[in-house]
């Protein structure tokens, strides 16, 4: 007998079934296809300004930094602010996006480098498919467009979120991402960010930037 | 089982740590830190407590349906072109995950953090064949220089102080330079972090734990707060997923529901920072990720534990809060429980796992005082379940026999009440009368385990029993 007919016997044993009920079949059915929401906290139940306002406060709350821009053709010159500001060099890599790709990159003297990093990026820029104002996090979605590698490797993480994709909760942004995917498949990798990577092994003392960026930088586009 | 088990030892391993100076000044960071923040972020979430009734009602659904819902699963992961390996136990998850690195030629592999991978001890299997197993989680990356097991579920080098870190870096880290400064955790961080890095992008092959698998789209699912996980998984050519049979849970609702009480029952945090969602191999469209996805099905032992009064201990997700609020973790830390889990749950599943014979100790050293259980996040019953384990002992004819005769003795006396109330009555009058000067006694026949290390304060005269009625009595005139 394989292995996997083995184990599949055994839990079928200690739970005294055959795998073949048709109720049981029918419960297992209903509940993927129609994937029940459960309790959902009334925190992140808000809209408009006040969602907006509540997802910046989450998002420094996690110790990350936050702005906010009129328009997309305002992130570069607010990237180049943030670099400047942190006294980091001109230099920016990013994926394929159409979003950022598109946005006037030549009103800085930013040095922008193209496709997935190697390790020795020190900024990268991302664009997030959402966010989540409940708890501050950014979704964000593998593919040629925004690489997974840049969510992790650089230094210096900056991602740029509309304020149309800022959800109340992750149930909305799981909704989203079966619209674009189709229901029951998903991207290769969904990154939930939830503030700078951190470690807390040494002594339980709270120290960023273990392996992931040390600083997290989430700019909002209102429009 | 190829780890090797101190608990049959367990009340050696406990006295050696009760004498352990750096572990008694390292143990209390974990009376400081976690309960604060636990209750901090439980405090400013009213939901939370609905949330953990969900979490168990969704983790009971699943077990009772766990056949089905690990088909679903399966079918999933090939539909999205991972493969998925089954294994009975230790030595089978280890040789599937062997032949999987020679197939690809591997020579390093870097892991995540991953309690699974230390219950069949797949690091020294990987070594014993020639290649390099790199733990990357701070924690567990100090622990694999030491030759040490975790001491915590989620914060593994926490009996550690950061001059013991800081000897071990210098000890391994020869190729830095002598004289760097070391004294500040931060300094221990950014060079392991430097170090770490580049045996992040020369690692053929990644292997990770799960927290959750998800039935709905095949997707497997770990939370780290460095990152680790992360360039684990998508720097190498070849990801390994290690999960046993009760990670499942139906779909990304369900899932979410039990993060939110994951991460804040854990380190108090709202959300771990990273929450990672794997589905299959890199796609065309993708940029980076790795080419080939594995997941590895562990059992264990673990299918006999359903349909019994220990299918609730399926229903853990490995957040840690039993062990940081536990009175006898506190005391002892998580070594001297001899095995992979420390702590109440470790009390409760590892006699499960390694056998009541081996890990009776374990459930044994409780005072059942309940926090554990008033915290976990999914309301697993733990003081009962060891209470089981005691049973189960006494069953079995394991107890020791002085533990044995003291049981029947009392036993004895407690089937006929008539004769308990006098010879209690007599005793507690007995030790009134023989304490009445000092009040307490730094000798008492047959009680040498407790006076040895404490007095016996002596008896008022009075049995509860006696107070009992007199107070029933008072109050109701």
């Amino acid at each position: 007998m394989s292995s996997r007919d083995d184990i599949f016997g055994n839990i079928r044993r200690s739970l005294g079934v055959k795998g073949t009920e048709t109720i049981r079949r029918q419960m297992v059915e209903d509940r993927l296809e129609r994937s029940p929401r459960g309790v959902i906290p009334k925190r992140g139940q808000v809209s408009g300004e006040e969602r907006i306002a509540l997802f910046k406060t989450m998002v420094e709350t996690s110790l990350a930094t936050v702005t906010e821009v009129a328009s997309a053709a305002e992130v570069p010159q607010s990237i180049a602010l943030f670099l400047r500001n942190h006294n980091l060099p001109a230099t920016l890599r990013m994926g394929d996006d159409p979003r950022l790709k598109t946005m006037p990159w030549s009103d800085t003297t930013l040095d922008i480098a193209h496709g997935p990093s190697e390790g020795r990026d020190l900024s990268a820029v991302s664009h997030a498919f959402g966010g989540i104002a409940e708890s501050g996090t950014l979704a964000m979605v593998s593919s040629a467009d925004n690489p997974s590698t840049l969510n992790f490797l650089p230094d210096n993480h900056i991602v740029v979120v509309s304020a149309k994709d800022i959800a109340s909760d992750y149930e909305s942004v799981w909704n989203r991402v079966r619209f674009a995917y189709g229901k029951g498949s998903m991207p290769r990798t969904v990154n939930w960010i939830t503030g700078p990577s951190r470690s807390g092994d040494i002594e339980q003392t709270l120290l960023l930037g273990a392996h992931g960026p040390r600083r997290l930088h989430v700019v909002v586009v209102r429009e | 089982m190829t780890v090797h088990s101190t608990s049959p030892q367990f009340k050696q391993n406990a006295a050696r740590a009760l004498n352990d100076d750096q572990l008694q000044k390292a143990l209390g960071n974990v009376k400081q830190g976690f309960i604060d923040k636990r209750q901090m972020a439980a405090d400013k979430l009213p939901e939370f407590e609905a949330l953990r009734d969900s979490a168990r009602d969704i983790k009971n659904h699943t077990l009772e349906h766990l056949d089905l819902y690990l088909e679903a699963y399966e079918e999933k992961v090939k539909a999205s072109g991972g493969h998925v390996h089954f294994a009975r136990d230790a030595a089978e998850a280890r040789d599937i995950i062997l032949s999987i690195c020679r197939e690809t030629g591997a020579k390093t592999v870097t892991k995540g953090k991953s309690m699974i991978s230390e219950e069949i001890g797949i690091n020294h299997h990987l070594e014993a064949n020639g290649i390099t197993p790199v733990e990357t989680d701070l924690g567990e990356y100090i622990i694999q220089l030491r030759g040490e097991l975790p001491s915590h579920i989620i914060a593994p080098a926490v009996h550690l102080n950061a001059t013991q870190v800081e000897e071990d870096f210098r000890r391994v880290h020869t190729h830095l330079d002598a004289k760097r400064d070391l004294s500040e955790p931060v300094q221990l961080l950014t060079e392991a972090r430097a170090v770490l890095r580049e045996r992040f992008l020369a690692a053929d092959v990644g292997i990770t734990g799960a927290n959750f698998l998800v039935a709905e789209t095949g997707t497997s699912i770990i939370v780290t707060n460095e990152g680790n996980g992360d360039l684990t998984q998508i720097l190498p050519k070849t990801h390994i997923v290690l999960a046993s049979i009760e990670k499942l849970v139906p779909t990304l609702e369900d899932v979410s529901q039990l993060l939110r009480v994951l991460a804040r029952s854990a380190t108090g945090q709202e959300l771990s920072v990273y929450t990672t969602f794997s589905t299959g191999p890199r796609r065309s469209t993708d940029a980076d990720g790795p080419e080939n996805y594995h997941v590895v099905i562990l059992d264990n032992g673990r299918s006999s534990m359903l349909g019994t009064a220990f299918e609730e201990m399926l229903r853990c997700i490995r957040c840690g809060a039993c062990m940081n609020h536990c009175p006898v973790y506190h005391a002892v830390g998580g070594h001297a429980y001899g095995w992979v889990y420390p702590g109440p749950m470790g009390a409760v599943l590892t006699p499960s796992l390694i056998g009541v014979d081996k890990a009776g100790h374990l459930p044994n050293a409780s005072t059942f005082c309940g926090r554990c259980e008033s915290v976990c996040p999914v309301r697993i019953p733990l003081p009962k379940l060891m209470r089981h384990w005691r049973e189960r002992e006494f069953e079995r004819h394991l107890t020791p026999a002085t533990v044995r005769s003291g049981l029947q003795l009392w036993g004895f006396f407690a089937k006929r009440p008539a004769l308990y109330r006098f010879a209690t009555r007599a005793a507690m009058g007995a030790l009134a009368l023989a304490g009445r000067q000092r009040g307490r006694f730094a000798w008492l026949p047959m009680a040498k385990g407790w006076t040895k290390y404490r007095d016996f304060p002596a008896p008022q005269g009075e049995t509860f029993q006696q107070r009992w009625t007199r107070e029933r009595k008072g109050a109701r005139a």
